[in-house]
């Protein structure tokens, strides 16, 4: 079986976000990138998945121009076999990018793909939903337990009630929460090894698939702010400061 | 003038009050509001939902495999009404959050995640960059809305309406690839996080599983919900339907108290739109002093026993 894994780059999760003063978009310069956090957590499964011997091969696929090889880079140093790129000059919306993805998995055939349940940037949410649904298959989302059992897979998934197990056939789209597992970190040999493994690169056009339909982006504003807070020295002035605002 | 159809939230038993935001939003695009809902002995929920102000008409469909919300069920039963309807609308929570973009697939458009404004029908304010960033979206003419609301941002409706009820079956059989197994639930008694007005919340600085029964005593003593950081979820001591935050819950309550939480944005996120935000920890240059409104450096395990006091 072989398990595609989607990676998508974005602005590292500790940087702090800061929006451009004539509202066109947020600050990327000089701002440092990284996998999506909860991509990572998904590749890090499908290896641990292909070193129990319940995979042959570990796919890494990311959409975008040719700075995401960086972050495919970053995924063949932690050990998946291959990386995809599907060039693309525009920042692709879900839609397209679940599109573009069926047309990978269609010459892949994997049996398992494998993506973070939202990517930090946009939070949206939405693209594994989405694939699932284009390729007719179940759906798993926000994952934060995965047992394969043959043709099928049992998963624990995080909802807001608690703990959800739900058992779907293979193949398959699991999204997956941040309690998975951990991923490994990367060391400086596996960067090198890296370097020889396959990077193919294949635009939208080669795959057919067109942008359509997008949303249109408007203007970027900062959040509201909140006014600016006391300080209290003890309970009892706490208390009181809650009573005076009518909390208690 | 557009035509709104809610797909309402439930867990069987009663309407979750995700359904009344979704529909305050739906008053600010404007339009005839109708609300589906899908499930098995579904007649006191669809009467619910048929409660809320400007509600037009439920159609409840009725069937024994659509009592779990498994979305490639849901999604058929959606696609299968959503004809005429200019928006489809579903609450920005776990359940919204994987049905609705199944349904925008199946419909050919794009989603938009986490509506918090209102602008024009086909035009909304949303959060990105965990809230750092909030943007205009516009749906292109033509195109079928497909949108999660971000309750934190909505009230609820009031319950003063009077729709119809109209019970149909279902219009596809279970899809044979996806079983239902179980839900297991960690939390009690307490008010439900995402619509508590009081939430006293723990972090790392709490400790241990053990420790957090200071933070329980305390909610409990404020009828309050009880949430918690992601350090601490991971860490082990609460279970994952407490995290609060970019990947957790995002709450509106009227008084939020943080205790020992450091204020990562990736939890500040989940609590700027709380009315009031109370932070205690020990380390005065903690970030979250930084959002909070009233904020008080010192142990949590002296000071909870004596908010205790001057509370009895």
């Amino acid at each position: 079986m072989k398990i595609l894994v989607g990676i998508k780059r974005v602005v590292d999760y500790n940087v702090r976000v800061r929006v451009l003063a004539d509202g066109s978009g947020v600050d990327t310069d000089g701002v440092k990138m990284s996998v999506n956090p909860f991509d990572e957590i998904a590749l890090e499964e499908a290896l641990r998945i292909r070193d129990a011997g319940n995979a042959e091969e570990v796919i890494v696929v990311s959409a975008g121009g040719d700075e995401c090889q960086q972050q495919l880079r970053t995924g063949l140093a932690m050990g998946a076999d291959r990386a995809i790129q599907i060039q693309t000059s525009e920042g692709l919306q879900p839609l397209s990018t679940a599109r573009a993805f069926l047309k990978v998995i269609e010459r892949e055939d994997p049996g398992l793909v494998l993506l973070g349940k939202q990517a930090i940037d946009d939070d949206n949410c939405q693209t594994g939903q989405m694939l699932a649904a284009l390729w007719e298959r179940p759906q798993a989302t926000s994952a934060s337990k995965l047992e394969l059992n043959g043709n099928s897979a049992t998963v624990v998934r995080e909802v807001d009630a608690g703990l959800e197990t739900i058992e779907i056939d293979l193949p398959a789209v699991v999204t997956v929460d941040l309690r998975l597992n951990e991923p490994r970190f990367v060391k400086l040999p596996d960067i090198m090894k890296a370097k020889r493994k396959p990077m193919d690169v294949v635009s939208l056009e080669e795959l057919g698939v067109a942008i359509e339909g997008n949303l249109e982006i408007g203007h970027y504003a900062p959040p509201p702010q909140r006014e600016q807070g006391i300080m209290v020295e003890d309970a009892a002035q706490l208390v009181e400061e809650l009573k005076n605002r009518g909390l208690l | 003038m557009s035509k709104i159809l809610i797909i309402a939230e439930h867990d069987g038993q009663s309407l979750n009050i995700s359904t009344a935001k979704c529909v305050t939003c739906a008053q600010a695009i404007g339009g005839n509001i109708d609300i589906a809902v899908f499930g098995s002995g579904i007649e006191t929920i669809a009467a619910e939902a048929a409660s809320l102000e400007s509600v037009a008409r439920v159609i409840a469909v009725d069937a024994e495999h659509l009592s779990a919300p498994i979305a490639a069920n849901w999604a058929n039963e959606v696609l299968a009404i959503a004809d005429g309807y200019s928006h489809l609308l579903g609450p920005s929570t776990t359940l919204g959050k994987d049905l609705m973009p199944r349904i925008a697939a199946l419909a050919g458009v794009n989603q938009v995640s986490d509506i918090m404004a209102v602008n024009a029908p086909t035009s909304f304010k949303r959060p990105i960059y965990a809230g750092n960033a909030i943007i205009d979206v516009e749906v292109p003419a033509g195109a079928t809305v497909v949108a999660t609301v971000r309750i934190a941002s909505w009230q609820a409706a009031a319950t003063t309406g009077g729709g119809s009820v109209e019970v149909r079956s279902a219009s596809s059989n279970a899809v044979k690839h996806t079983r239902y197994v179980g839900l297991k639930s960690g939390g009690g008694e307490r008010p439900d996080l995402q619509s508590a007005q009081r939430v006293v919340s723990g972090g790392r600085g709490v400790g241990s599983e053990e420790n957090f029964k200071v933070i329980y005593s305390l909610a409990d003593k404020l009828g309050a919900g009880v949430g918690a950081s992601r350090a601490a979820v991971d860490a082990g001591y609460v279970p994952n339907e407490m995290q609060v935050g970019q990947t957790g819950k995002i709450i509106s309550p009227d008084l939020y108290m943080a205790f020992g939480i450091s204020g990562a944005i990736q939890h500040v996120t989940g609590i700027k739109d709380a009315g009031t935000i109370v932070a205690i920890n020990k380390d005065s240059e903690s970030p979250i002093f930084e959002i909070a409104d009233i904020g008080l450096v010192g142990d949590l395990f002296k000071i909870i026993p004596e908010l205790e006091k001057l509370l009895d």
